[in-house]
């Protein structure tokens, strides 16, 4: 055990001569933004994926106001700018998990943490943003994966679904994860309708007996067939209503707060963001788009490979569920999931990957690298955490990218962020240096300091 | 497959198979077991060794002789007529032990009516035909310890296994490894977060009686015992016609316990409640040889240390309950800093696809060096289950239960291309592409055959209406899309992780 206690005193003692050699920095990584941040920050001499071009060796990136104010090779380093050398470390644009439950479950058993899934079938008015929680402990745990935004998803399930997640789930949040309030954390309060394609199942499992019901095939597609037709019904009524709308005022029809929510949707601003895994299901979803002429975002996609054609001729991307992830059926490929990105990229469908839950968002890096194990092009995986998701959900003119003008979301990393023991050394959300303090670290310096009993 | 175990996400998924006992169809076409048997003498060359017991030895070769390492070295010469892998560019390991597994069990994991449900085996219902034993060998598992559930303060009896895929029932159980039991404390065992409406509580309801259980367990346990032990004593010593004890299947597991002839595996996770269990183990004079989960025992892991007991935890899963809110990444590398013998274990067929991989999260969380990592799911589990004199690193004489990676196996880039037990090719990456396309006309030819078999049994039909029930409704009959939907509608749900 000397030995270790060895160790451990050269930790501490390296992490005193970083306390002691950098209190300024260490004062900057609080929330975001605080009052005596600097106004500009220069990182220097690192390498730079911009994910816009050619990587820039020994480059300088430059913050001010939140924005990217310039990346290169050859550019100033402003006076007022607190420069950070990053010399052997690289930089790359925040990674976006498009599909989390960031802020809105903290402890998936207990109900009263959890508000991800609204009770109900058709909830179009319901907004994620509403509900996030800014002091999640969830989102500093995140962020020192190198996560930057996500989209807070309702009724996109983890691990309160124990039921049904209803049809029109509500309205996802692209969100920072850094900020005092919800307000600092909105990057886009809607960017997409939640819609959970129906399933045609004749067995299910009743959580509330903790038993198996069993019902004969017509009723369950009766079912099915029930579901569609109110979502096709919500989606005609929607219509008429933004008709209405348009040409008559408030005194012409009562206000209709869900219709009112469709109303982006059916006009084309707001896409679906349709979940479904199986080759019916997609097919089915994509069909209905197609008829109510409505823009479709595909998540989960399990099976996304038998449907390339169809997808990349209405140009519907996809958000594919983690990669780790064990193939629908029995006799499929033990590697079918893994191997499904590759597949799609070569067919030209765009696709981001999504953790589609909370607590393992901080995997999403892991699953990117995995599909690259199974033949996904590198450069492609690493667009599909940043850019692709950006491109997807319509924010690519603000994240996705290290391009001057962009919001400074920006990760500084000992390597390659998708691999497992990289880690970040510096954060930035909104140009503001954030802080790499979470729940855990702080248990672990805790108990690490716990004197022998 | 952790329905009662330990993690929600994957609630849906395992409703699936062990609650609805799906049967799918389309049977084994995933993988043929290997038909031949192991080839006497095999040879990996030009390997990259991770030997764990004694450093790497770049550009080596391991001689296998009837399924045991025969020889590791820098330059073996090739006997006559041995068997060669060129392993050139690519990482060889021990196989992956995982030692906390659900797979190959038939039905649901959890004998959960009782608080104490010691008289159940999972060795009685192993299902040698569970897809996730060939998954799992797909990502480098060769052995695994599959636990009874945790529903119970005293749970089922568990049974250490090899993965050998094709193999029946009788041929898992890893040969003289020490059977074990499962106990359960905390949130599972009171069934906090498991009620089931219109039906009583069951005892115990709080971690106060999840302690009161055991004690009471072992408090039978002892006298018990000690009837049987007098019993022996009289007998051996010559008394005649004496009645002996009534045969208790419950409590003769725990006496096992007693006598140190069963191993005890505890699913835990709070601090207090692991050292409950050292102090009830200390009045009964028996050890804990592992606590499970263990997510706090970072906590406390001088006082784990100390007992003697391993710890196996998870990589990185928190907050999917109170008692999992204070799990850290750092977990591992804490105890292993205070001298734990830690273990990374699955809980879950599809976590055990890529070990390696968790295991490397100590490295980034806790600064474990790659060693310490990779001994995380190797020799240290080895430890923990008893058999490390037999697997767990690459020497001499231990079984030929080997890993091959085409990377370093401690990246996100490394890709298993070869799993062996005893000497013997399970897996292999390159032969199970090559025969997807020959499973794919199987099926298709096993579905038509059933399409035709049921359009002519329609024809039948319609030709004597009155001598048969009606044929199935459309779609009714259709089993093999029926099952499916179940089944991928399940893995699919949004809970799946």
């Amino acid at each position: 055990m000397n030995f270790v206690s060895a160790t451990a005193i050269l930790r501490n003692g390296v992490i005193l001569a970083v306390v002691f050699l950098f209190p300024a920095l260490l004062a900057a990584q609080q929330p975001t933004p605080k009052a005596d941040a600097p106004k500009a920050y220069a990182l220097v001499h690192a390498k730079i994926f911009t994910l816009a071009g050619a990587p820039i060796e020994n480059g300088t990136l430059i913050i001010r106001d939140g924005k990217i104010a310039a990346v290169g090779g050859q550019v100033e380093v402003p006076q007022d700018a607190q420069v950070i050398n990053a010399e052997g470390l690289q930089i790359y644009p925040g990674m976006f998990d498009p599909i989390t439950q960031m802020g809105l479950r903290e402890i998936g058993a207990v109900n009263s943490t959890v508000d991800s899934t609204e009770t109900g079938n058709y909830n179009p008015d319901v907004v994620a943003l509403t509900a996030v929680s800014p002091s999640s402990e969830h989102i500093p745990v995140t962020r020192v994966a190198g996560i930057t935004e996500v989209l807070a998803v309702p009724a996109s399930g983890g691990m309160d679904s124990f039921g049904p997640s209803g049809v029109i789930g509500g309205q996802a949040s692209a969100i920072y994860l850094a900020g005092w309030t919800v307000d600092d954390m909105q990057l886009k309060r809607s960017v997409a309708m939640v819609v959970n394609w129906p399933e045609i199942q004749t067995k299910t499992f009743d959580f509330t007996t903790f038993s198996r019901k069993e019902k004969p095939y017509t009723e369950a597609k009766q079912e099915y067939d029930k579901q569609v037709t109110e979502l096709t019904d919500w989606i005609e009524r929607a219509r008429h209503y933004a008709q209405a709308m348009g040409h008559g005022g408030p005194a012409d029809f009562s206000r209709d707060l869900k219709l009112e929510a469709l109303v982006p949707v059916v006009r084309g601003q707001l896409p679906l963001l349709v979940f479904a895994d199986r080759s019916r299901e997609i097919r089915n979803a994509v069909e209905f788009c197609d008829k109510q002429n409505l823009k479709m975002i595909l998540a989960g996609g399990s099976e996304a490979y038998k449907l390339k054609d169809l997808l990349r001729s209405r140009s519907i991307p996809v958000i594919l569920r983690p990669v780790l992830t064990l193939p629908l059926y029995e006799d499929d490929p033990y590697d079918r999931l893994l191997s499904q990105p590759a597949e799609l990229s070569a067919a030209g469908i765009k696709f981001a990957f999504g953790s589609f839950d909370n607590s393992f968002a901080r995997r999403l890096g892991q699953n990117a690298a995995n599909a690259v194990a199974y033949g996904l092009p590198y450069d492609e995986a690493l667009k599909a955490v940043t850019l692709y998701p950006a491109q997807i959900f319509g924010l690519a003119d603000q994240v996705g990218t290290l391009e001057s003008g962009k919001i400074a979301n920006v990760i500084v990393t000992n390597g390659d962020p998708l691999e497992i023991t990289s880690e970040v050394r510096y954060l930035f959300i909104r140009g503001q240096l954030t802080s790499l303090d979470n729940r855990h670290k702080r248990l672990f310096e805790k108990y690490s300091a716990r004197p022998k009993p | 497959m952790n329905f009662f175990c330990a993690k929600y996400p994957r609630l849906i998924a395992f409703a699936a198979v062990a609650a609805l006992n799906v049967i799918v169809v389309c049977g084994t076409f995933a993988a043929d077991p290997p038909d031949a048997a192991a080839p006497p003498v095999l040879l990996i060359q030009n390997a990259t060794i991770i030997t764990i017991s004694h450093g790497t030895i770049e550009h080596g070769s391991i001689l296998i002789r009837d399924g045991k390492i025969a020889e590791v070295g820098q330059s073996i010469a090739k006997p006559q007529g041995a068997e060669v892998i060129d392993a050139n560019g690519q990482f060889v390991m021990p196989g992956i032990i995982d030692c906390h597994s659900h797979i190959a069990v038939d039905g649901s994991v959890n004998e959960g009516s009782v608080s104490v449900s010691s008289m159940v085996n999972i060795a009685d219902v192993l299902n040698p035909d569970d897809i996730d034993i060939y998954r799992d060998l797909a990502g480098g598992v060769t052995v695994a310890n599959v636990l009874h559930g945790s529903a119970n303060s005293i749970g089922g009896q568990t049974v250490v296994i090899k993965l050998r895929w094709g193999a029946p029932a009788s041929r898992l159980p890893f040969e003289g490894a020490m059977p074990g039991i499962k106990f359960a404390l905390g949130e599972n065992p009171k069934r906090s977060n498991f009620s089931i409406r219109g039906q009583e509580k069951r005892y115990p309801a709080t971690r106060m009686g999840v302690e009161e259980t055991i004690r009471a367990a072992f408090t039978e346990a002892r006298d018990y015992k000690s009837k049987w032990d007098d019993y022996n004593k009289r007998t051996s010593g010559g008394e005649k016609n004496l009645i002996p004890p009534r045969r208790d299947l419950r409590l003769d597991p725990l006496v096992e316990v007693l006598e140190g002839k069963r191993y005890v595996h505890s699913h835990c996770y709070r601090e207090d409640e692991i050292l409950m269990l050292l102090r009830v183990a200390k009045e009964f004079g028996f050890k804990v040889r592992t606590f499970q989960h263990v997510l706090e025992g970072y906590k406390v892991a001088d006082e784990i240390a100390a007992s003697g007991a391993g710890a196996s935890t998870f990589s990185d899963w928190w907050a999917y309950k109170v008692e999992a809110y204070d799990a850290i990444p750092y977990n591992a590398a804490i105890m292993t800093r205070r001298g734990v013998v830690v273990s990374i274990n699955s809980d879950d067929a599809e976590e055990a696809t890529h070990l390696n991989q968790e295991a490397a999260k100590s490295i980034r969380y806790g600064g474990l060096s790659r060693e310490e990592a990779l001994k995380m799911v190797t020799i240290n589990p080895a430890m923990q289950l008893g058999i490390d004199k037999r697997v767990g690193t690459i020497d001499v004489g231990k079984d030929a239960d080997l890993v091959i990676y085409n990377h370093d196996p401690l990246s996100a880039y490394a890709v298993v291309q070869k799993t062996l037990i005893d000497g013997r090719v399970y897996f292999d990456r390159v032969r199970d592409i090559a025969e997807r396309a020959d499973r794919e006309k199987e099926k298709k030819a096993a579905e038509k055959k059933s399409e035709d078999k049921k359009s002519e049994d329609k024809k039948q039909n319609e030709k004597k209406p009155d001598d048969k029930p009606m044929p199935p409704q459309s779609g009714q009959g259709s089993a093999n899309n029926e099952t499916h939907e179940v089944d991928s509608a399940l893995v699919s749900a949004r809970g799946a992780l």
